[in-house]
């Protein structure tokens, strides 16, 4: 028997007998789609999260204060010391580095913005010129933060878009004064409303230069600095500066920790890799599932057929040629199943896409492949044990059913 | 001499702690060409004779010479291959696939020879022509009179144009008619060369052979010769 023969013969047998093979192939593509649009998410979140993380820039360290090993409680506490702070000095310091391009400063708090009777509290971030590109964000009106130096107090202000909304509506800020805490400030700009990135919402928020954020705030330590290096290649090199030169200003002692955006990113990249994998994994259960309902499909199939079987006997099929013919038809099930699962999970992918276009679902190639592939060997495998049945019958009695 | 040679057949059944002999010492020889008629009441033994000639099923001792050739001891795959080339069967239930149209039943057993396409399509249509099943060539069994069910299934039998015919009560399901009708097709496949070996009830069918073997518990109990007419 020629194997396109077993092909047209086993479709031929699967089309006679149609609801059950529906009903075969609605379980088959199920498990398959639930595979597809799961990766498709648990990949698409990871996408999303580093999207977000290229957009801040990939040759971007971190520096906070205090060496994280030693958080809790940290050997200073011991001989009365406290965290040594980072400040705008700190700051200038890093400036010096070979490596570094841009350096930007970072306090935060928190106070209450008004204009006339208008009044909202918000985040204000404290900072320097080089924020508004280290951050990739935009003008809306206006500019930002002027290039001085760090140290200068300057009653200017940033607006983000939320806050600007409120308290000016339509008219234009540029200009006017608004009150933050007990001193005023002449607004000098507002942030496009680029959304959020990474929990900061830049439009419900007040920039101000760092200096007049820490006499606001009464504070002479820094959040964060932020060092973009000239490239992507001396970014250890910068790091080892970054660490050397707070070192020296710190009387030797090592107290800061220094974060690179790739170490950050490369964590999330593995929490939402084996997310993916453990949904795929719960997922594939149900393709071990459709395989025993393959199993009990052709269970039945060799039941209600068993004349059959005795005809093809009698008419001169040879024992492997029944096992074959039942065999394929197993698989033709899975692999029809398995590829409208695709589709359907394909279509689930590019509904979820439509719903959230920020959020890039679609299942990766190893999903894909792996889900076609665990389905047609899951049909091979259950298909065996119905497959022997039907070889193993005799002939006679089987042309007696 | 070509033909068939049975000889001191045994098939044993167990039937709990009893042994049931269906077939009990049967020795039996079969010419090229000849036509044999198989009667006997139920449970005589005809039908497991007619399995054992048709490779279907084995005997537990004896010798089977099938055209000079010892089958007892092929292996199945040798048996199936000797079924598909050598032995046509004709059922009393027909055994048409119900999903499959009556050219592609008369197709089957080339199918499963690994006859290409081609040759396929050329053989079937030869002998749709033959057995006036032409218009009938795309209905499927269900649409079929049982005239023409059995008629498909004699197409199918002789499509590989084997050397022997086993026809297991042809007629059995069928009206006058269509019975007479069938044997007539039966009998000019005969006369063509083909050895026949009908089982049936019908004395009246069973005269009609050349030799007619009565059977009775397991054995031959007479061999008749008729008249040929």
């Amino acid at each position: 028997m020629k194997w396109v023969d077993y092909f047209y013969f086993a479709f031929g047998a699967l089309r006679g007998f149609s609801v059950r093979t529906i009903l075969m192939l609605v379980a088959m593509s199920f498990g398959v789609a639930a595979v597809i649009v799961l990766t498709g998410l648990g990949d698409g979140a990871r996408r999303f999260i580093a999207s977000e993380f290229a957009s801040l820039g990939t040759n971007l360290l971190i520096v906070l204060p205090g060496k994280s090993e030693t958080a809790g409680v940290s050997p200073g506490s011991f001989v009365g010391q406290t965290t040594r702070d980072l400040t705008i000095d700190d700051a200038l310091s890093l400036t010096r580095n070979s490596t570094t391009d841009r350096i930007a400063v970072i306090t935060v708090g928190a106070a209450s913005v008004s204009r006339g009777r208008l009044d909202r509290e918000v985040t204000i971030v404290g900072t320097s010129h080089h924020f508004l590109d280290i951050y990739h964000w935009k003008m809306a009106q206006g500019r930002f933060l002027p290039k001085t130096d760090m140290r200068t107090e300057q009653s200017v202000i940033v607006l983000g878009a939320t806050l600007k909304e409120e308290l000016f509506k339509a008219e234009n800020p540029v200009g006017e004064w608004v009150r933050v805490g007990d001193r005023r400030f002449r607004v000098i700009g507002v942030i496009a409303s680029e959304g959020q990135s990474f929990g900061m919402d830049a439009g419900d928020m007040a920039i101000v230069p760092v200096s007049s954020a820490q006499s606001l705030f009464n504070q002479a330590s820094l959040f964060r600095i932020l060092i973009e290096a000239k490239n992507r290649d001396v970014l250890e090199l910068a790091k080892k500066q970054i660490i050397n030169t707070l070192k020296e200003r710190h009387q030797g002692e090592e107290d800061v920790t220094v974060i690179s955006q790739d170490a950050v990113l490369q964590t999330f990249d593995n929490i939402f890799k084996t997310l993916t994998y453990s949904v795929a994994g719960i997922a594939a259960v149900s393709l071990i599932v459709a395989g025993i309902l393959i199993m009990n499909v052709m269970l039945i199939s060799v039941s209600q057929r068993t004349a059959e079987i005795g005809l093809l006997k009698a008419l001169g099929a040879k024992t492997h040629e029944i096992q074959n013919l039942f065999l394929v038809e197993a698989v033709l099930l899975s692999v029809l199943g398995a590829t409208i699962g695709l589709i359907i999970g394909d279509i689930g992918c590019r509904i979820i896409a439509t719903i959230y276009p920020d959020f890039p679902a679609g299942a990766p190639v190893w999903a894909i492949f792996s889900a076609f592939f665990v389905s047609v060997v899951t049909g091979l495998l259950f298909g065996v044990s119905p497959a022997k049945r039907a070889a193993k019958l005799d002939a006679v009695e089987a042309l007696s059913k | 001499m070509m033909g068939i040679d049975l000889k001191n057949i045994n098939r044993v059944f167990q039937v709990g702690d009893e042994s049931v002999y269906a077939l009990n010492n049967v020795s039996l020889h079969i010419d090229a060409g000849d036509y044999i008629s198989i009667m006997g009441p139920s449970g005589s033994g005809k039908s497991t004779l007619l399995n054992i000639l048709g490779l279907l099923d084995r005997p537990n001792t004896g010798q089977y010479l099938f055209e000079n050739v010892d089958i007892s001891s092929f292996s199945d795959e040798q048996q199936a291959l000797t079924r598909s080339e050598k032995i046509g069967f004709v059922f009393q239930v027909f055994h048409l696939v119900p999903r499959l149209t009556a050219a592609q039943n008369i197709e089957l057993p080339l199918v499963l020879a690994g006859v290409d396409s081609e040759e396929r399509r050329h053989r079937v249509d030869k002998i749709l022509k033959s057995t006036g099943l032409v218009d009938r060539a795309h209905h499927k069994p269900g649409q079929l009179s049982g005239g023409q069910r059995q008629r498909v299934a004699m197409a199918r039998a002789t499509i590989m144009n084997p050397s022997i015919i086993l026809a297991d009560e042809p007629t059995g399901n069928l009206d006058r008619a269509s019975g007479k009708e069938i044997i007539e097709v039966l009998e000019g496949l005969n006369k063509e060369g083909m050895t026949l070996i009908i089982v049936t009830h019908d004395p009246g069918l069973g005269r009609r052979a050349h030799r007619q073997i009565r059977m009775i518990d397991g054995q031959i109990e007479a061999t008749i010769h008729n008249e040929v007419g």
